[in-house]
């Protein structure tokens, strides 16, 4: 699985400016199918303006975006985007949360709803489907989020800091969770994160972006292969892929 | 968490029927004990009294304010309902008309009352219109504030899975806005009683507005407490309705952390 040969989403040069200010130029990044792809990069490397031109909220000025081959630049509801915050809508059910995305594509609310409840429990989720999303935990809600993601495309996911907001507890339990969801589901993601521990931990690949304006300065395959051993953590190896991280990231 | 919300909750109505129980004592002690003439301030006794003599006139009298108010409140509800929406989704209509809803508040509603009885006569018409005016501008307002205050980042999410506008209004503003919207109801659901009896008043053949009229004329101040006391359960009684809608219409109110005053 390199992303290369049957990508699922690419980008292809894109490049976009705010005001005369280019804020990426040429950014190319492909994901294979079932692929886990991390980006990293200093704040104001554009990491969410690349996100918001793959979900189609933005058209870029230059390059396009692919989904399996087809063109879809500046055309959302394509590809699921999972932003920072959970954001389930307080005032609807967790089921009718879930099922959002294929009342949006506008499938019958009872047909939706029948669907988004045949995944309950095996995103853990059951015995919340009539709550409201207040009445749940982080975690919860954050699986919660991961189903409505999943259903708004099982192709690919765009997933901008998806676990900033937990704690350093429920992050590494969601984590075990998250990526034995993803082999489960066999569902490509790309994910922005901060957290250099966690894009090692979880990806594939580690994409690299440098600041002002936006480019990958670098790809790191992960190698070990996943479900990676709980060891892994703490292994030289981990630590190598660490240093070269940083030191990309600091260049 | 919940059974601590409902502590708080019963905890929270002690202190007020304690002062509104001292409030009634000491109108006890003053008019029992005859420091204040009882021409001037009539007797708990005296006004349950007038209360109970005067009570079919009262209850006719309460019924036909209770219509006008009700019925204004509903035509400000639905007038409100519709321009806020409308200027909401079209942001000029909103710059050009927000401007004219403010003035039209500062119009007092004494001077509007008669005017509007000029115009359409002695009947309910002018009623209804004066509270519809009154209750319109609290719930358009807190319906547009609403709107507005809707989380950008969720409609990046629902833009994200193709909703269009509509599908954002529906999905997102709409609901979004409920809880802003039943705030400012009960405002108006205060304003609407209010605002009959005050039409009333100033012209008019029915209604607490009149009757009150009637027994000031008569210096009979024991029925002029009555009928306050009436218009008190009135207001209360619609806003009361306010609150049992919302708890209908936003059931989700009661898991979240946010204190309402009410």
């Amino acid at each position: 699985m390199t992303g290369r040969d049957h990508p699922v989403l690419q980008a292809e040069g894109v490049a976009k400016s705010y005001g005369g200010r280019k804020i990426l130029e040429n950014v190319s990044i492909s994901l294979g199918p079932g692929e886990l792809v991390c980006l990293v990069g200093v704040s104001g490397a554009g990491k969410t303006t690349l996100f918001n031109i793959l979900s189609g909220l933005e058209r870029p000025d230059g390059g396009r975006v692919l989904l399996n081959g087809r063109d879809v630049t500046g055309a959302p509801g394509q590809v699921s985007y999972m932003l920072q915050r959970d954001l389930l809508l307080p005032h609807k059910k967790v089921l009718d949360n879930a099922a959002l995305p294929l009342v949006i594509r506008g499938m019958k609310k009872r047909e939706a709803r029948a669907e988004a409840a045949s995944y309950f429990p095996r995103f853990g989720l059951e015995g919340t489907e009539d709550k409201y999303p207040a009445q749940l935990s982080g975690g919860m809600r954050q699986r919660a989020a991961l189903l409505r993601t999943f259903l708004g495309s099982r192709e690919a996911a765009l997933l901008d800091e998806p676990f900033s907001a937990l704690d350093a507890l429920t992050k590494r339990e969601i984590h075990q969770w998250y990526l034995g969801m993803m082999d489960q589901l066999r569902m490509a993601a790309l994910f922005i994160t901060h957290d250099i521990d966690e894009a090692i931990l979880l990806s594939d690949r580690v994409c690299v972006l440098s600041g002002r304006p936006g480019r990958v300065a670098a790809e790191l395959t992960i190698r070990p292969p996943r479900p990676r051993d709980p060891s892994f953590p703490v292994s030289g190896e981990f630590l190598d892929y660490k240093k070269r991280i940083l030191s990309l990231l600091e260049a | 968490m919940e059974s601590m919300k409902k502590s708080d909750r019963t905890g929270s109505k002690l202190p007020a029927a304690g002062s509104l129980a001292a409030a009634v004592l000491l109108w006890l002690l003053a008019s029992e004990a005859r420091l204040v003439p009882s021409f001037l301030l009539p007797s708990p006794a005296a006004v349950c009294r007038a209360l109970a003599e005067d009570a079919p006139v009262l209850l006719e009298n309460a019924g036909v304010t209770l219509l006008e108010a009700a019925l204004g409140l509903a035509a400000g509800i639905l007038s409100a309902l519709i321009l806020a929406t409308l200027m909401h989704h079209v942001p000029v209509l909103y710059r050009a008309l927000y401007p004219i809803l403010v003035i039209t508040q500062t119009i007092p509603t004494v001077a509007l009352a008669p005017l509007l009885v000029l115009w359409m006569g002695f009947g309910m018409a002018p009623k209804v219109t004066l509270v519809a005016l009154t209750t319109f501008f609290p719930i358009a307002v807190s319906l547009l504030e609403g709107y507005a205050s809707t989380d950008r980042a969720a409609a990046d999410l629902l833009r994200s899975m193709g909703a269009g506008r509509r599908q954002i209004f529906r999905y997102l503003e709409f609901p979004s806005a409920l809880s802003h919207f039943f705030s400012g109801l009960r405002v108006s659901a205060s304003y609407a009683v209010v605002g009959a009896v005050i039409s009333e008043w100033l012209g008019g053949f029915q209604g607490l507005g009149v009757y009150m009229i009637r027994v000031k004329k008569a210096y009979a101040f024991d029925k002029m407490f009555a009928v306050i006391l009436v218009i008190v359960a009135v207001s209360l009684l619609l806003m009361g309705l306010v609150t049992a809608l919302r708890r209908r219409a936003c059931p989700w109110e009661a898991f979240e952390k946010i204190e309402r005053n009410d």
